[in-house]
């Protein structure tokens, strides 16, 4: 076991995909010399050389789509877009080409492509610079979409997404990079794509991802205190998602509430409503729950903490969760 | 019975071999009109015919293990890497036999074994992808070369001017080809480009140059020498190949009566028809005899097309994942 931040899990993460596999390249802004903008690749163009972690020009759809070309052709690109607003040059050949290459050859190819985004919110960043666009990913059909919220999970997760053979956009909490955990580095991970349970409870499911499992768990903190017992779900992958799981918390505890930072319209939290509310009517208490953000444009460092959902936010869809 | 396509080759060293397979694409072309019409293929296609000489002169510049990517009006540039005709034609009539079991159509035919990377429905996405194969072919060390078909319409799309840039600071073994056809959809290229395609390619230092694309042979030699210098490592070139399409842009076209080209403009372009001036060329008697065989592999190729099951629903979702993660099997989508 070693205490690490989730940067620095991310980067031993990468650094070992590098050893281990001679066909995974780093490409992305900045990310040589530098070792990108939060450095999550710092250090690694030294250590493996400019042919291997490569500063690219700004041209995010150029990328993304040589990327693909390389895949193709059987290497492992790891494609670092800067920030999650950065993305949408990219959007086209990600919806258009990757997500969708390995059904149209009828998996005779294979995508093995990680776009890495930094996503989310509260480090006084702005528009384009803050935002959670995992579900504008998640709808389309072929896309593995998924996001750590700790160092131990920033760690795994990372290097199966790069081992997977389909394309992975993988979403770094940005707010949590300098966050420190336990990773046990011999360890055996859990499937990437299944819900852990980060906390263990009875009257209530919070299910959240990425950045907002931390709130989560400061609020299950906070209602034992009120005597209440709060499972919290750590969700992982927002595609595929995890409702075997999902349904087996909800099943215990008869209440669930959705938490993540991006709107709450239409956005993952719907879908597992929506997934739950089938599965589990007769278990049910109260209806599902869903706190997230305004759908509104991302607001400006200002008034940020306003946007996002905090303690308060969460623990009042709790009341009322739990007042049915 | 779900029929077995007989196997295909496609010559391309000899003007006969040229003009022959510079035919089959005709013939595959007017026979999928056809087809259209009768409702065979469902949705329509976009034809090819016109442009023959230069997706012929061009592969005929590209040898086995060499790459390209297509576009929307790509069945030309398929058959002239080697497709097999009969997989093709039972891909754009939704058939598992066809090349990419009925489920890609006209626009995303693929056939990865014969290193076509696909035909693509979106306007120059396929530049960058021939640019990452280019480089993973390079980084392995082999010579392969890479080409790049894309219209006069990409020219205004900013992932091919990335892609330009891309090529040339990593002096990447891309072949680009521009079918200038005059227009994109229905808006004349004319108005449309502002500086010229050729001064494009040439301000990323990308050497370029226009051709005759309604002249299979001119196509080649100056397909041969970008093709050569690709190989030797020195980067990529750029072919603007002058060119028109007869029919419109899609068989919906007709019934939409889209008036934007005239009677007298076409007429014009179809005196300059690439066939009948390979024809011109070869021993009196031999382009009939070529006519003929052609006549009889498409004809083969629609009673196997015809032939063949169409996919099966209860399939729609395998090949979403390289795993094999499907919708009610372990985790649900």
């Amino acid at each position: 076991m070693t205490s690490m931040t989730l940067a620095k899990a991310l980067n031993e993460s990468l650094r070992h995909s590098l050893e281990s596999d001679p066909k995974v390249l780093m490409m992305g802004e900045d990310v040589g010399k530098l070792g990108g903008v939060f450095r999550i690749t710092d250090g690694l163009q030294k250590d493996f050389g400019e042919e291997r972690v490569i500063d690219t020009p700004l041209a995010e759809s150029g990328i993304v789509g040589t990327a693909i070309g390389l895949a193709l052709r059987g290497y492992r690109p790891v494609v670092e877009i800067q920030f999650d607003g950065f993305v949408f040059p990219a959007y086209d050949q990600i919806v258009t080409q990757l997500a969708k290459m390995h059904a149209r050859a009828l998996g005779k190819i294979k995508l093995p492509v990680v776009v890495r985004i930094p996503y989310g919110g509260g480090i006084g960043a702005v528009e384009h610079h803050s935002e959670s666009p995992e579900t504008l990913f998640a709808h389309v059909a072929g896309l593995k979409v998924v996001s750590p919220a700790t160092p131990s999970d920033g760690y795994w997760m990372l290097q199966q997404a790069i081992e997977c053979d389909d394309p992975v956009i993988f979403f770094e909490p940005k707010r949590r990079y300098w966050d420190k955990g336990e990773v046990d580095t011999a360890a055996v991970p859990a499937p990437l794509h299944r819900a852990n349970v980060a906390r263990e409870g009875r009257d209530l499911t919070l299910a959240a991802y990425g950045p907002m499992v931390k709130v989560c768990l400061e609020v299950a903190k906070a209602a034992e205190e009120d005597g209440r017992s709060l499972e919290v779900l750590d969700l992982r992958s927002m595609s595929p998602i995890d409702f075997d799981g999902i349904q087996a918390s909800v099943e215990k505890t008869r209440r669930l509430v959705v938490v993540h930072e991006a709107p709450v319209f239409l956005g993952t939290g719907a879908e597992i409503a929506a997934r739950i509310t089938e599965r589990c009517f007769y278990h049910l208490e109260a209806p599902v729950l869903r706190v997230g953000g305004f759908h509104a444009p991302y607001p400006p460092a200002r008034v940020e903490e306003e946007y996002l959902p905090g303690l308060d936010r969460v623990l009042d869809a709790v009341d009322r969760a739990l007042a049915f | 019975m779900t029929p077995t396509a007989p196997p295909h080759h496609l010559p391309l060293a000899e003007p006969a071999d040229r003009y022959r397979a510079m035919r089959l694409v005709r013939g595959f072309e007017e026979q999928a009109l056809d087809l259209v019409r009768e409702g065979v293929i469902a949705g329509g296609i976009h034809p090819y015919i016109g442009q023959e000489a230069v997706a012929v002169g061009v592969c005929a510049a590209l040898r086995d293990g060499d790459l390209i990517t297509s576009t929307h009006r790509g069945h030309g540039h398929v058959l002239a890497k080697g497709a097999s005709p009969h997989r093709m034609l039972a891909e754009l009539a939704g058939r598992v036999t066809g090349l990419n079991r009925g489920r890609g159509g006209s626009m995303h035919a693929a056939d990865f074994s014969l290193g076509i990377l696909g035909a693509n429905g979106i306007v120059g996405a396929g530049a960058p992808i021939a640019a990452g194969a280019a480089w993973a072919e390079a980084r392995a060390g082999r010579d392969t070369v890479v080409t790049a078909f894309f219209g006069d319409g990409a020219l205004n799309q900013g992932v091919l001017l990335e892609t330009f840039n891309l090529a040339a600071i990593w002096r990447l073994p891309v072949l680009f080809v521009c079918e200038n056809n005059g227009y994109a959809t229905t808006l004349p290229a004319a108005g449309a480009v502002a500086g010229g395609a050729v001064e494009r390619a040439r301000a990323f230092g990308i050497p370029a140059q226009t051709v005759d694309g309604m002249d299979c042979e001119a196509v080649l030699a100056a397909a041969a020498g970008a093709v050569e210098r690709a190989r030797a490592g020195d980067g990529p070139s750029f072919l603007e190949c002058r060119t028109y399409r007869f029919e419109g842009h899609h068989t919906m076209e007709r019934r939409l009566k889209l008036g934007y080209r005239t009677a007298e403009e076409v007429a014009g372009w179809r005196e300059r028809d690439p066939l009948p001036r390979a024809a011109a060329a070869l021993d009196p008697g031999e382009a009939d005899r070529i006519d003929a065989g052609i006549g009889q592999l498409l004809a083969d190729a629609r009673t196997f097309a015809l032939a063949s099951p169409a996919p099966d629903i209860s399939g729609a979702c395998d090949y979403l994942y390289a795993d094999g993660l499907r919708p009610r099997a372990g985790v649900t989508l």
